[in-house]
């Protein structure tokens, strides 16, 4: 029994760090039809910034807004400098995007050192929580309601906003949002703020979990890409789902199965794509 | 024209052999020292901290080992096999290098073997992989530091028969070097009365350990954890986040509480009992100094992978004063290599058994808190630890390699 609810409870903490890992990718890939394969480097870069921030005594949640800010800033540069120029080259955009990511992960490795960096959760929240007689680390549930915040806030600006009815009319279809006035061009760079800032913020919301570290990027990318990809291009509600089902596979699949865990995180994947190859929430792109 | 020419000539003579340059080698040039290291990508960590011993240990050295000149030419393996087997190839032909110190991981040494084996040129190795210095031994090559088993046979033995445990759980990297650690803890351990009752295994990269820690069970008296490079720390961390610290003691190999991580895992870290061939608070006149020169240039404390570089030094040193400073002759530097008890390393005293591997102490080191900073402190050296542990050599041989399945686990419950 405890088993089940300890698992359950890891799986949804996961659940909701990988929500942060992939919504920016997800957002990325959906409008923008650009494979970011810098998001992993974006997410280590945001958990060094706030590792360097907490470290000089700066509050988490305000390290958490400044990361996100700086990477974003980082995004926005990236899309008007290097990928504009490349709008629907994608072979270009996977080159030039991995190639970023490998300039920003050695430029960490200068910078920051090879040694890796703790980021402290705020002190309040870093105490076990104790239900019925185990103990479940406090941070973890709190990334979770994170996790779930940012996806309600992330849906009320998709739905119920301006900018979101541009966005979701730039997703659907990019042509005709042009010709009806839309700038997709300033449209592009909120994207790409909006998605690199959410890695960056992921990165410190994380960091008390993973830390920062070399190889972070390396190691977070196939997850983002695993969500993604099961959940659907381009959907919010995918990611989300996503996220939690990859969770819940992870942990059950490694604790139940523990000779399978290098390929448990990609079965589902190879399973939707054969079944649903637009993901479970994904529409055909035109 | 005339410079491919050059280049061409200049791969023939490498390839037909260094002997012919080497013969018209003088002694009064300095010793061309190949440094396979990484300095880039997810390894770099301990490739770099490799690099700043090396260098530090020749600059306490004056630049010279036995009185002459050394030029050390650092290559960048990237933890790329094949980069490994290009960088050594340009150090051996190009560079003319006299001999190779590293790499730093194993698949990386083992990518260069065959290579090296056929050029002759000596290898002084850290990769800590079993069979290196066991079941394909070559002439060529000697570690300094210790085979993946040689410090996990320690602890275990610490483990059964002065901490008096009974019941532990195992858990490890799932890759060589883990499953190694394991196996032989398993082995000593279970041969002192021991039981391991769990083994658990987490891929390299895991993203998050929770579910691992979640499974351990609450009713063994230990565990004992094999990690390298960042994973030590990020376990160690989740260890404690899930209310296990101080409940169930934890030990580790001698990667899992590294110098290098041991200031960030901060308080979680205090109290694990690890084995290492080495800790910055080893107390001799040379590690005194090696450790003070750290400080000073590098801010840090030495350890695994900064006090490697050191020992091989010292090793060189003494063959090289054996040979009377002749480094040409390749078959008679390996041989006082082999012959040599080398006394002032800052490990201690080291020899090399016939198969290449040091035979030397083992230090069995807590982590305390002196002042502001976190240390190993040695608690029991067991001198002179063989990499076959108490076993016949030719026995230890005759069996598999300790993998992720053997030794057999005997007493694991459900």
């Amino acid at each position: 029994m405890q088993f089940w609810v300890i698992q359950s409870l890891n799986s949804l903490a996961m659940g909701g760090l990988l929500f942060m890992l992939s919504a920016g990718f997800s957002l990325i890939f959906g409008l923008l039809r650009i494979p970011n394969l810098a998001h992993g480097a974006l997410f280590m870069l945001g958990a060094y910034l706030g590792a360097t921030a907490l470290a000089n005594g700066l509050n988490f949640w305000l390290a958490a807004l400044a990361s996100g800010l700086a990477v974003g800033l980082l995004g926005v540069a990236l899309e008007a400098i290097l990928l504009r120029r490349l709008a629907g080259n994608e072979q270009a955009q996977v080159l030039v995007t991995l190639g970023v990511a490998f300039i920003i992960a050695d430029l960490c490795l200068w910078g920051f050192g090879g040694d890796p960096m703790p980021l402290a959760a705020p002190r309040s929240l870093r105490p076990p929580v104790f239900l019925a007689g185990f103990a479940f680390p406090g941070w973890r549930l709190v990334v979770l309601g994170v996790a779930l915040t940012t996806a309600a806030s992330l849906w009320i600006l998709l739905d119920r906003t301006r900018l979101g009815a541009m966005i979701r009319a730039g997703v659907d279809d990019r042509l005709m949002a042009r010709s009806v006035g839309i700038r997709v061009s300033f449209l592009f760079s909120a994207v790409f703020f909006l998605g690199a800032f959410l890695a960056g913020f992921g990165g410190v919301i994380g960091g008390p979990i993973l830390s920062a570290y070399p190889g972070l990027d390396a190691e977070m990318l196939p997850l983002a890409l695993v969500v993604v990809i099961l959940g659907g291009v381009g959907s919010l509600p995918g990611a989300l789902v996503g996220s939690l089902i990859v969770g819940a596979i992870y942990n059950f699949g490694t604790a139940l199965f523990p000779d399978l865990a290098y390929v448990v995180l990609f079965l589902p994947m190879v399973v939707v794509l054969a079944v649903k190859p637009t993901g479970l929430f994904g529409r055909v792109l035109r | 024209m005339i410079v491919s020419r050059r280049g061409l000539l200049q791969t023939a003579a490498g390839a037909v052999g260094i002997a012919a340059t080497a013969n018209t080698a003088r002694a009064d040039e300095p010793i061309r020292l190949g440094f396979l290291t990484v300095k880039t990508g997810p390894l770099a960590a301990g490739g770099i901290q490799m690099e700043q011993g090396m260098v530090l240990w020749l600059k306490l050295n004056g630049g010279k080992i036995a009185g002459r000149e050394v030029k050390l030419i650092v290559a960048d393996t990237a933890g790329s096999p094949a980069t490994t087997r290009t960088k050594a190839q340009e150090l051996v032909e190009r560079d003319k290098v006299h001999l190779l110190l590293g790499p730093v991981a194993a698949f990386e040494a083992l990518a260069i073997s065959d290579y090296t084996n056929a050029q002759k040129i000596p290898v002084l190795g850290v990769a800590a992989a079993e069979d290196m210095c066991q079941r394909i031994a070559s002439p060529w090559f000697v570690r300094a530091t210790s085979s993946s088993g040689q410090c996990a046979h320690a602890i275990a033995h610490y483990a059964a028969t002065e901490l008096k445990y009974k019941r532990m759980t195992i858990i490890g990297d799932d890759f060589a070097f883990g499953h190694e650690q394991n196996g032989a803890f398993l082995r000593v351990f279970e041969d002192n009365g021991g039981k391991v009752v769990q083994k658990l295994w987490s891929p390299l990269n895991a993203p998050d350990y929770g579910t691992y820690i979640s499974q351990i069970k609450s009713n063994v008296d230990a565990v004992f954890m094999s990690f390298a490079g960042s994973n030590g720390f990020r376990f160690t961390k989740a260890f404690n986040e899930y209310g296990l610290g101080g409940k169930i003691p934890l030990i580790g190999g001698m990667t899992a509480m590294d110098e290098a991580i041991l200031q960030q895992t901060g308080d979680d870290a205090l109290g694990i009992i690890t084995a290492n061939w080495y800790s910055a608070q080893v107390d001799n006149p040379a590690n005194k100094e090696f450790v003070a020169g750290m400080q000073r240039d590098y801010k840090v404390d030495p350890g695994y992978y900064s006090g490697g570089p050191a020992v091989l030094g010292a090793v060189l040193e003494a063959a090289l004063k054996t040979t009377g400073g002749n480094i040409d002759d390749r078959a008679a530097l390996m041989h006082a290599i082999h012959a040599n008890v080398v006394p002032n390393t800052v490990r201690g005293t080291l020899r090399f058994d016939e198969y290449g591997q040091a035979t030397g102490n083992v230090f069995i080191r807590r982590v305390e808190k002196k002042g502001s900073r976190y240390i190993n402190t040695v608690i029991k050296t067991y001198p002179d630890v063989s990499q076959f542990w108490t076993y016949n050599p030719k026995e230890f041989l005759a069996n598999p390699v300790y993998s992720r399945d053997y030794p057999v686990a005997r007493f694991l419950e459900a």
